[in-house]
């Protein structure tokens, strides 16, 4: 379980986090939500430790992680797993490799022993025979597996997800949200996702902490989500589903004429 | 700029604080060592032998005085080419090489969140990524400068054998006579210094990049031009105090 008090958080004078108390439980996929620029990117990475906040503080099970000694952060960090909106997959790196890295550098395991876990953990997220592809040669949706595979790795006990689906097609991004959905409830870790995507939130979210302008505005799960009486949230969720309406339409509409185009051709031939 | 040389040394300080263990360090750092020596072997070779050549037919071109001997003019090369040509004109082609690739490197792993994947594990990714680098450049920097005195001392004995400028026992001679050995001490002490200036100047530049790709080219230009500057501060400061 995750604690975080009154997370305050500015830059350059810009309030980013304006006093964001919460709980994330463990066991369960636990949604930041909000549209981009409420400041949930930072309160992650305020959380993970990437970022100091200027007043508050995060707890991981009980221990207090924010200002505290450097060897109880580090000893913290070596249980946490994060998924980067990039998936920021080494570079020079093949899949193994990255794959591979974490367990190197943070466990005591031989070299058979981490070459079990690495495809172990790549065939858990689905990709067995990718181990020599280097992340250049693969896909955006491969890329985020690798990153899951990486992060659960050296089995982390907290799981942070940062925008999971961005840039994915929606068949693959509910792939990777059900995949989230199923290591956090079979590892039992605490998983935190920062997303805003309404998608992911009627799959996976089992508890949604709603963003805006730095603040927390409403805390629910993914059913007390639709009756809920806030307007920002609801036109929130409006704008999501008015996205998704008119990518319905534009995606019917060319469907549409590429039939009319593969007719044509057939009637010239 | 005061500033900015404070960060540069919390950036250093950094590099120490919680430093990896010892046998990743030294794997790294011989990696980066080959990719550094390897790389830089060709350029630092083609640069060195052309400036021992131009140096040997341009003194020949001024020693015009028939009273001085024409060995002169392989002594000339020679204290050249170990006092100031090898460590430092080596150093500023290694700069723009080197030190470009550094900060190229560096900043793109930055925007690309790599180093915050490396910090989120729990490792330090100033010392990870940047000590073996520097550590490196330290260690190839002098090979490659002992290099640059072989390839200048010999591009000038063929140019001026070439030329006819001077004959080859006349330029063996020069470069014989008068041989103080502490101009190789501190040819070596000049590399070591523009090594650490260079590869730790270029990391800092990388490692702060903040943005995008336009930042990233920023980060490598500003890595050549400080450590180019810095090369040439400390090659007057180290002649003053050595010499």
């Amino acid at each position: 379980m995750i604690e975080i008090h009154n997370i305050h958080k500015s830059f350059g004078g810009k309030k980013v986090l304006d006093g964001v108390s919460g709980v994330f439980e463990t066991g369960k996929t636990n949604l930041l939500l909000g549209a981009s620029g409420t400041g949930k990117s930072v309160l992650l990475k305020c959380i993970v430790g990437l970022i100091k906040p200027d007043i508050g503080s995060v707890t991981f099970d009980g221990t207090y992680y924010t200002n505290n000694k450097l060897d109880i952060r580090q000893e913290i960090r070596r249980k946490i797993g994060m998924l980067f909106q990039g998936s920021a997959l080494f570079d020079s790196m093949n899949v193994e490799e990255n794959v591979e890295f974490p367990l190197k550098m943070l466990t005591n395991m031989s070299k058979s022993e981490r070459m079990d876990r690495v495809n172990f953990c790549l065939s858990r997220v689905g990709l067995e025979n990718a181990n020599h592809k280097m992340p250049s040669e693969i896909s955006g949706g491969m890329k985020k597996r690798v990153g899951i595979a990486r992060a659960i790795a050296p089995n982390c006990t907290y799981l942070f997800c940062d925008e999971p689906n961005s840039g994915l097609d929606p068949q693959t991004a509910i792939t990777i949200d059900e995949l989230i959905k199923e290591i956090t409830e079979e590892y039992n870790i605490t998983t935190i996702i920062v997303t805003h995507d309404m998608n992911s939130v009627i799959e996976i979210g089992d508890k949604i902490m709603f963003l805006y302008k730095g603040k927390k505005l409403w805390e629910g799960n993914n059913v007390e989500i639709m009756d809920t009486d806030i307007k920002e949230l609801n036109d929130f969720i409006f704008a999501n589903r008015l996205m998704r309406d008119a990518k319905k339409v534009e995606d019917e509409r060319a469907e549409e004429e590429d039939r009319v185009e593969e007719e044509r051709k057939g009637e010239t031939r | 700029m005061l500033a900015n040389f404070g960060k540069y040394l919390l950036f250093i300080q950094s590099l120490l604080a919680r430093g990896e263990a010892p046998k990743i360090i030294f794997n790294r750092t011989i990696d980066e060592a080959i990719l550094i020596g390897i790389n830089s072997i060709l350029i630092v070779a083609i640069v060195s032998t052309f400036i021992g050549a131009v140096t040997c037919v341009q003194i020949s071109y001024n020693l015009t005085n028939a009273l001085i001997p024409r060995s002169t003019i392989g002594f000339m090369v020679r204290e050249m080419t170990l006092l100031e040509l090898a460590p430092t004109i080596t150093s500023i082609v290694l700069a723009g090489k080197v030190g470009s690739n550094i900060a190229g490197g560096l900043g793109t792993m930055k925007i690309t969140e790599q180093v915050d994947a490396l910090e989120v594990m729990g490792i330090n990714s100033a010392s990870y990524l940047v000590l073996p680098k520097i550590m490196a450049a330290v260690m190839v920097f002098p090979m490659l400068v002992i290099l640059a005195m072989f390839l200048s001392i010999g591009g000038g004995f063929v140019a001026g054998a070439l030329s006819g400028e001077i004959t080859p026992q006349e330029y063996i001679s020069g470069i014989r006579g008068d041989f103080v050995p502490y101009n190789i001490l501190f040819a070596l002490i000049k590399s070591v210094v523009f090594a650490f200036l260079i590869s730790s100047i270029s990391s800092y530049q990388g490692y702060k990049t903040d943005g995008g790709a336009l930042e990233v080219g920023e980060a490598s230009t500003k890595a050549v031009t400080n450590s180019v500057i810095a090369v040439l501060v400390a090659d007057f400061v180290l002649a003053q105090l050595l010499l």
